[in-house]
């Protein structure tokens, strides 16, 4: 009775406040490698998600058999078998998306956010639990990368979703794309942006700072 | 020999792997905290690639390829889409290979790698390194420079950015980007740095 606003929380908390990209550092490499349009975004959410679902409840309903000893091999080796199911799925239905996406839906079987989740909760909670906190996680990470996707694709080429929206000039509009927003240097430059905003709103989320400055006192000095 | 040294620069700077790939990001923002831990990151990075990409690179036409077993007769077998669990036990295996041979018969330098060794069997960055070996259709010598060349590239941004972030934190910055925010920054900035090398093999 007691556990339906506990299961709520477990669902709800990752979702912002706990979010897996901007708080705990996990799955940062595919969050901004596939974010330059709202699409890879988008089949890169889902299929993150799909896995990370799964595959908590997997280890989750053998959790009270695997030795502790090899747990990491037994864990990856669960992980990859869904990565490839994944990747095959998409090279059969979604071919062109996932040859934009290359090597990094096979790197969801090294994303830090599988790993990270089934190592500290998959592994000590029932199937249920373990698998609504992987779906927490997975919608948050994937906020994160669509509201990325959406501002890099929308300042770097003018559309959304290969929707125009902002006229570019080569159409005779008025936009000049921000050819910086594909390249590298502004996937970085937004996730810190975006970190510095939720921390804002947050407050609670702040590092401590390691050395404080001194006090300029009253009495001048 | 000038296209290999070539194929090492393009590995370390042009495709530098955190910096313009975004690959092991993860363990390149958490461990970059203090330069010390950063330098024992960056030695195990370039051990662990160097070792790791051949030797996938010898399982991978071995066995994996497409008609890799025409010798035993049947030409049409292809297994290339077990190449992500072969790599990934392969990985495993000579992360805990290289920790048992160090601690054996080079206990100082084993010390000095400390937790990072395990920790890089989930590294994006060393299983991308042996897919983009299967990608990029390298033979075994191409391997080994790319590795090695990809791992040093890791440990030359990873030591900056260990060195940049040391003297920030004496820096007096607004609260809310004091940690992960400032280092998203810093490395952003870095990234708009290396693109310059793009350049260097271009022209």
């Amino acid at each position: 009775m007691s556990s339906q606003p506990r299961l709520w929380t477990t669902f709800t908390e990752p979702l912002i406040r706990q979010n897996p990209v901007t708080l705990q550092i996990l799955g940062i490499c595919s969050a901004l490698a596939v974010t330059t349009s709202v699409a890879t975004a988008l089949t890169m959410s889902a299929s993150l998600t799909a896995v990370l679902v799964m595959s908590a409840g997997i280890i989750s309903v053998i959790r009270n058999h695997i030795p502790s000893s090899i747990r990491l091999i037994v864990q990856i080796v669960i992980v990859a078998s869904l990565v490839i199911v994944i990747d095959q799925l998409l090279q059969a239905y979604l071919f062109e998306i996932s040859q934009r996406l290359s090597v990094f839906v096979s790197l969801i079987t090294t994303n830090c956010l599988v790993l990270g989740r089934t190592e500290s909760f998959a592994r000590h909670n029932p199937p249920g639990r373990a698998m609504i906190d992987a779906l927490g996680n997975g919608l948050g990470y994937s906020l994160v990368l669509i509201l990325i996707g959406s501002l890099r694709e929308l300042f770097g080429a003018g559309t959304l979703l290969d929707w125009q929206l902002l006229p570019t000039v080569d159409q005779g509009g008025w936009f000049t794309p921000l050819n910086l927003m594909l390249l590298a240097p502004s996937g970085f430059f937004l996730l810190g942006g975006l970190v510095w905003a939720i921390r804002s709103l947050l407050p609670e989320q702040v590092e401590a700072g390691e050395f404080t400055p001194p006090e300029t006192g009253e009495d001048g000095a | 020999m000038n296209e290999l040294a070539a194929l090492f620069l393009r590995a370390a700077f042009v495709d530098n792997m955190p910096l313009t790939l975004f690959l092991g990001l993860c363990t390149f923002i958490a461990l970059s905290r203090r330069t010390g831990s950063a330098v024992g990151l960056g030695i195990a990075m370039i051990a662990v690639l160097g070792v790791t990409v051949p030797l996938n690179n010898l399982i991978y036409h071995a066995l994996l390829a497409p008609g890799a077993w025409a010798w035993a007769g049947s030409p049409g077998i292809d297994l290339s889409y077990l190449a992500l669990i072969a790599f990934i036990g392969v990985i495993a295996a000579t992360v805990q290979l290289l920790e048992m041979v160090l601690d054996r018969f080079f206990p100082a330098v084993y010390a000095s790698f400390g937790v990072f060794l395990p920790l890089l069997t989930v590294q994006c960055a060393i299983l991308a390194g042996s897919l983009f070996m299967v990608e990029r259709d390298f033979d075994f010598v191409e391997s080994t420079v790319f590795g090695l060349g990809a791992g040093t590239g890791f440990a030359v941004a990873v030591i900056m950015l260990g060195a940049i972030r040391t003297r920030l934190s004496y820096a007096n910055l607004p609260e809310g980007l004091r940690g992960l925010g400032i280092t998203f920054i810093i490395a952003g900035m870095m990234s708009l740095g290396f693109s310059a090398f793009a350049q260097m093999v271009a022209s």
